[in-house]
């Protein structure tokens, strides 16, 4: 069982950095790397939105964390110098912190109560960054420096990005990186006791409370994850995009990062990462279908919502409850 | 000595609706109390009383001298006043066994980031788990059916498995609302005897209300019998059984099969 578990770590390792940069250079779609970099940020963002999930609550508001974080950074960046490998962590860390100020009250919520909530939240955030000085208002931030070098103890982990020839490259490897980080720690955390626990909170949050967890606690650490993630895939974008605007993450991405948990299966860890990308890599093959690409998307959504309702991984399911 | 808990005028209105009435009696370690009453008498809003899972108009309760009526209900399991429910309450798409030992949290030495990280003590503490939700499978028999799905259950074990949950806290005082509801003759017995064992073997306090009489007067230390949120008698099954205001309780209600 566990062998397998890392032949297809290993495998999937060998897909992200060795198959994809060879599909690429041989057919020379190079915007592919571009493609890529965004699901697997995006990804990082649904795996936060797919850990409220969860816990039994239906978050629409990830696109405010994506934008904090973004926000957080690149003034960390482009005002106080801080290098853009610490205003990372510092993002996410300053997205946890506000998400619990906000849980604390809305985590009560729940259903619907607590989902429109959360969609106001992304267009608060927008507002926010519109009124605010510090985010200079409509004009956002722009020509935010590239990573500079992450070194520890004299030794270069990371090179500067305006050093590398192909900085696409580049931002797609830390990407990747990024969300192999983020999924192994959700992977790990739904397969030990805060995962069981978070478990038994969306199946019976009252039961929970009665064998003596403390769910008020357990509701805020999950959404704090939730939004730790949120702030470094934000963080990273606009790092990437070397700008950040108040409508660099609006309502539709809230709405897209929990479609992404949807489409790929609330029920599998990994179900937002394929989410993501079928999701993104389909509207971007669509676009040959022009005027009709909304409405075919649109289509193919609402038939796979139907007819898979657990999302595209139960297919594996079913394979095996056949077999 | 102070009897395990204590129930202290305790009262608790909905509205213009008095639930539960300045209600008090004392639990003594080590007994089976009842708690008995037609429908609508008050019996569970009690129990979610004690284990803090409503806030009281007035009153107050104690456990081993501790005021708990105003902690949250986690951290009255904590303390190790466990509550179950007359809805048959589980987790849903959890396996019997695992059903079990998530109910195990309580007894965690680990921290939540032990279990993340995977220490030698959370290692410690699953296998524990492991081994204790085995023994609770055990104990109430269910081992035919510990890897099934708790939603696949039929009611008899449905109640059997939340008590299992409510044992795996390793609790002090367990209630148990309705245990024997929707079972057959031969089902209540054999949970009649469960109960029993589980105060003897493992000296469980035991509150319970229940609407099967006969069981009630077989397995019960004492009674206390409400109505209309008020406590009209409290005694020996015997002394409860020849009682004319429960008599007249009951008679008065739609409840009459009481089957003294
Ligand atoms: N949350 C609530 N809001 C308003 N009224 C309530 C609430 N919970 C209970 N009640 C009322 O309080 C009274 C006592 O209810 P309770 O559930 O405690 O009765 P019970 O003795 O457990 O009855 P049963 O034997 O049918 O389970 C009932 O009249 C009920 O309608
Ligand atoms: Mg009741």
């Amino acid at each position: 069982m566990n062998a397998k578990k890392l032949m297809g770590f290993a495998a999937f390792l060998l897909v992200v950095f060795v198959f994809v940069p060879m599909f690429i250079s041989a057919t020379g779609r190079w915007d592919f790397y571009y493609t890529l970099t965004s699901v697997a940020l995006l990804s990082v963002g649904a795996a936060g939105v797919w850990l409220t999930f969860y816990i039994g609550r239906i978050n629409i508001g990830q696109g405010a964390y994506a934008l904090v974080g973004g926000y957080v950074s690149t003034i960390l960046v482009t005002q106080a110098g801080v290098s853009f490998w610490l205003t990372l962590p510092l993002a996410g860390l300053f997205c946890a912190f506000i998400s619990v100020l906000i849980g604390f009250p809305i985590l009560r919520l729940r259903g619907v109560y607590f989902a429109m909530v959360t969609l106001v939240l992304t267009e608060v955030a927008r507002l926010s960054a519109l009124a605010l000085p510090i985010t200079n208002g409509a004009k956002g931030i722009t020509s935010i420096p590239q990573p500079g070098e992450l070194s520890l103890f004299g030794l270069t982990i990371i090179p500067a990005f305006g050093s590398l020839s192909n900085p696409r490259v580049g931002f797609y490897v830390m990407a990747v990186v990024l969300m192999i980080i983020t999924y192994l720690v959700l992977w790990r955390i739904v397969n030990s006791r805060l995962g069981h626990l978070c478990r038994s909170l969306q199946q019976n949050e009252e039961l929970s409370a009665s064998i003596g967890v403390n769910t008020a606690y357990l509701r805020l650490l999950a959404y704090a994850i939730s939004s730790f993630f949120g702030g470094i895939a934000g963080a990273m974008f606009a790092s990437i995009a070397q700008s950040i605007y108040p409508s660099s993450f609006v309502v539709a991405d809230s709405v897209n990062f929990m479609l992404y948990c949807f489409l790929g299966g609330l029920g599998y860890v990994f179900g937002p990462m394929l989410g993501t990308l079928l999701l993104y890599f389909g509207w971007d093959l669509l676009s040959i279908a022009k005027e009709y690409q909304l409405l075919i998307y649109s289509g193919v959504m609402i038939l796979l919502m139907l007819v898979l309702p657990n999302g595209v991984l139960s297919l594996l399911d079913k394979k095996e409850s056949r077999a | 000595m102070t009897p395990i808990l204590q129930i202290k005028n305790i009262t608790k209105r909905y509205g213009g609706l008095t639930a539960v009435n300045d209600v008090s009696f004392d639990v003594n370690k080590g007994e089976i109390l009842s708690v008995i009453g037609p429908n609508g008498a008050g019996k569970s809003t009690l129990f979610k009383l004690i284990s803090s899972f409503v806030p009281a108009t007035s009153g107050e309760v104690l456990f081993n001298g501790t005021r708990i009526s105003s902690l949250a209900p986690h951290k009255v399991a904590q303390m190790g006043v466990v509550r179950t429910f007359q809805e048959t309450t589980i987790f849903r798409s959890m396996t019997v066994r695992e059903n079990i030992i998530v109910s195990h949290h309580l007894r965690s030495k680990a921290s939540l980031f032990g279990f993340f990280i995977g220490t030698k003590q959370a290692k410690e503490d699953e296998a524990a788990f492991a081994a204790s939700a085995d023994n609770i499978v055990d104990f109430l028999g269910l081992q035919a059916i510990r890897n099934e799905l708790a939603s696949n259950l039929p009611q008899g074990h449905l109640r059997a498995l939340g008590m299992a949950i409510g044992l795996a806290t390793d609790p002090k005082v367990i209630l148990l609302d309705e245990p024997f509801a929707g079972m057959n003759h031969d089902e209540t017995m054999k949970m009649v005897n469960l109960v029993r064992r589980l105060r003897d073997e493992r000296g469980v306090t035991v509150l319970l209300v229940e609407h099967d009489m006969p069981a009630v007067m077989k397995i019960s230390d004492r009674i206390v019998c409400i109505n209309f949120g008020q406590k009209i008698a409290e005694g020996t099954p015997k002394e409860i059984r020849e009682n004319d205001k429960v008599i007249e309780a009951y008679l008065g209600s739609e409840d009459a099969a009481i089957g003294m």
